[in-house]
């Protein structure tokens, strides 16, 4: 501590020299003049914290605040590492940022770097940087189901787009618990060295939207669609190809034909006109793999208006009613794309690529107990070449939605029903409200719904979706 | 500090003969400035798959069409593309100047931006020129450049001869500090002179291999050809994988040869 005391007042002294010597011959104030930029300083965590900077556990979320501390007894070098104690599964999860109240200029490093090891072999969900509140985490970066042994070895972080981390509050930040029984967890994670280098050997960029891939899709004026699955590899010095996900503003969108549709720095897409435009991305001039080419038929008819009172209906989504809490629309199984719609205030959800998706609303589920059918409203231009299967799902008291994966039937205290339509039942171009009745073996058990699952190969339009 | 230094060097002077080379008159010098195939006074191709790929298991079929080997704006490109061709799944080139320039000593160079990824293995590299009538290993080999390119920032320089050949190269490797070698242009270079040759990178000389560290006979006083090459797959590298990006081209901006003075003997 004395010696870094007496290295400050050695620099301190030595820059007042520099100064005076550059002050001597100082002219007019040049065209060059720079403006004022924060500190470059890299450091996170080497010895201590660096200045300004704080840790700030997910607490609302769930994360065990007690799971950090500062250890002197295993290091990687130095004094000093960062411990955390992954708790077990059930006992919540690890998970934390490393902020600094003293904004840093991170433009001139081209990684963040560590060095780690484990208790156990294990592997890390998410290690990144960029957590910040008032930018919504603008320049987020995660490497995700990061691998550590229980050696101390380096990882590297790189950076999308360096050029954009002039003004940076979110240094580090990793989330990792188990997050189901037998997931590993009850084991100790070591830090040390965390820092944001400038390693000279990040290159090749390889970034992409869409994870790559080149999609199509259909929709309507009005839908807003975000770009999502945002990618950005870098090949490290070890030969490695690294992938870290990348927030929407280290990214530049185009549109091929802006009267079709838009793009904004978030990545939403906004549909505004007939037509077909190609969504395209770069990062710092380097094109990305993935696009979409969206094509809109044009404007939608509006569903028919619910007749039902309001004090009749659990609504999930309709323009009509006040809306439950649901979870999703778009359930994370099958490959079904999702688009938002809104014309003039009238709100639709489109379904596209179906093969199933499921619209969930657990928190909380719903007793329809005193209800007698679900009735929704559905528009396709398509014809169906099989039927299409509604299920309605109640998930019973477990706590948890019971599924066998390979028949999709429920399994242990889940309850269900599921209605067919034909095609002659769908046609085309046309508004069709659907009832399903909360029979089978919903009869009896309808005070935990949690789940509706489509089945089929139509794109449609989805409104008014409520029980009655 | 400065006077100390200039002691220090004065105090080795005194009475050993200080022997001072200069590279300073060129013999050979490729710039390839002229758009289309490379000069063909100065460089030949090896065209095939060799025997047994080259005698590495190499996987490129080499060619001199200009897929894989074209000069443009200024600069030589040396192509290795994925495709089927004549019963190989890769083709590439591969240029030498056998029996067209041969040279005993001197400073060899080429100034190049390499080719990176897995499976992807770039060389510049001469050998003896009697290998015809005195067949490798005998004939000598000095790999002025070799690297992997799943290491993209590690350099491989290299002699071979008889007893220290393949697998029992005498050879060094080199990690550029903060840079790699496919971002930018790079000088690779030797100096050759009776009983050494000095391996260089830019200004850094990163190797000396002189008759003491061979487990051999001392093979280089002789003339060697040059030989530039993009290699894909082999025993040195491995397959390519399904990350490894095609087509790769490693870019010659020049090749110059400078002929072995001793400033003590002129």
């Amino acid at each position: 501590m004395k010696k870094k005391k007496y290295i400050d007042i050695r620099f301190s002294l030595l820059s007042a020299f520099i100064f005076a010597v550059f002050a001597s011959c100082e002219r007019d104030v040049s065209d060059e003049v720079e403006f004022a930029t924060f500190p470059a300083n890299g450091d996170v965590f080497i010895d201590g914290f660096s200045s300004g900077l704080d840790y700030f556990p997910f607490v609302d979320a769930g994360a065990d605040p007690e799971a950090f501390s500062v250890v002197t007894d295993d290091v990687f070098s130095g004094t000093s590492a960062i411990r955390f104690d992954v708790p077990s599964f059930g006992n919540g999860f690890l998970g934390a940022t490393f902020n600094t109240t003293a904004n840093r200029d991170l433009s001139g490093f081209d990684a963040l770097t560590f060095y780690a090891k484990a208790s156990q072999a294990a592997t890390i969900d998410a290690v990144g940087f960029g957590i910040s509140g008032p930018t919504n985490n603008k320049f987020l970066v995660t490497g995700n189901n990061i691998g550590v042994s229980t050696r101390w070895e380096k990882y590297v972080v790189p950076i999308p787009d360096p050029s954009k981390l002039t003004n940076e509050t979110g240094l580090f930040f990793l989330g990792e618990g188990a997050s189901f029984e037998g997931d590993e967890g009850g084991y100790v994670l070591w830090f040390d060295e965390v820092k944001f280098e400038k390693l000279g050997t990040i290159a090749q960029p390889t970034p992409a939207i869409f994870n790559g891939r080149d999609l199509v899709q259909q929709t309507f004026n009005g839908a807003n669609i975000l770009i999502n699955d945002l990618t950005q590899t870098f090949n490290l010095a070890s030969g490695v190809n690294q992938t870290v996900s990348a927030a929407p503003s280290y990214f530049t969108f185009t549109s091929s034909n802006t009267d079709v549709a838009q793009v904004n720095e978030l990545g939403e897409i906004s549909v505004v006109g007939s037509g077909t435009a190609m969504i395209t991305a770069s990062i710092a001039g380097v094109k990305a793999n993935g696009s979409l080419a969206v094509t809109s038929t044009g404007d939608i008819v509006s569903a028919p208006t619910p007749q039902f009172p309001e004090s009749e209906v659990i609504s999930l989504f309709s323009n009509q009613y006040t809306d439950v809490p649901v979870d999703t629309f778009r359930a994370d199984f099958g490959n079904t794309e999702i688009s938002e719609i809104t014309v003039n205030g009238d709100d639709f959800k489109f379904y596209s690529n179906l093969n199933f998706v499921g619209i969930q609303f657990q928190n909380p589920t719903i007793d329809a107990t005193e209800k007698g059918s679900l009735f929704l409203d559905i528009y396709t231009n398509d014809t169906a070449t099989g039927n299409f299967q509604i299920q309605v799902r109640d998930r019973g008291t477990n706590g948890q939605l019971d599924t066998d994966i390979f028949t999709g039937q429920p399994t242990e205290d889940d309850a269900e029903t599921r209605l067919n339509l034909t095609p002659a039942q769908l046609p085309a171009g046309q508004w069709i409200t659907v009832e399903v009745p909360l029979t089978g073996s919903l009869t009896n058990q309808k005070n935990n719904l949690a789940q509706i699952v489509f089945v089929g190969d139509i794109d449609f339009l989805l409104d008014n979706v409520y029980f009655r | 500090m400065l006077p100390l230094m200039l002691l220090l060097i004065m105090s080795c002077n005194t009475d050993e003969t200080q022997t001072v080379f200069n590279f300073s008159e060129l013999t050979l010098q490729e710039e390839f400035d002229t758009d289309g195939a490379p000069n063909s006074d100065v460089w030949g191709f090896d065209i095939g798959t060799g025997s047994n790929g080259w005698g590495n298991n190499e996987l490129q079929y080499y060619t001199d069409r200009t897929e894989n080997v074209q000069v443009q704006n200024g600069v030589l490109l040396i192509s290795a593309q994925r495709e089927d061709f004549e019963g190989s799944s890769y083709t590439s080139a591969r240029l030498l100047t056998k029996n067209k320039f041969e040279q005993k000593y001197g400073r060899f160079e080429a100034r190049m931006r390499l080719p990176y990824g897995q499976g992807i293995w770039p060389a510049f590299w001469m050998l003896g020129a009697d290998i015809d009538e005195n067949p490798w290993p005998a004939a000598g080999e000095i790999d002025i450049m070799e690297v992997r390119g799943q290491a993209p920032s590690v350099l491989i320089g290299s002699v071979h001869g008889p007893g220290y050949s393949g697998g029992s190269a005498i050879s060094k490797e080199y990690t550029l500090p903060n840079d790699r070698l496919d971002t930018g242009f790079h000088i690779f270079g030797i100096e050759w002179g009776p009983e050494y040759v000095n391996f260089y990178v830019d200004d850094v000389l990163y190797n000396q291999i002189t008759p003491e560290d061979v487990t051999g006979d001392w093979v280089f006083d002789k003339p060697f050809y040059l030989l530039m090459n993009l290699a894909v797959g082999g025993t040195f590298v491995g397959a390519p994988n399904e990350e490894t990006v095609f087509p790769q081209t490693m870019l010659v901006d020049y090749v110059r040869v400078y002929k072995y003075m001793n400033e003590n003997q002129n």
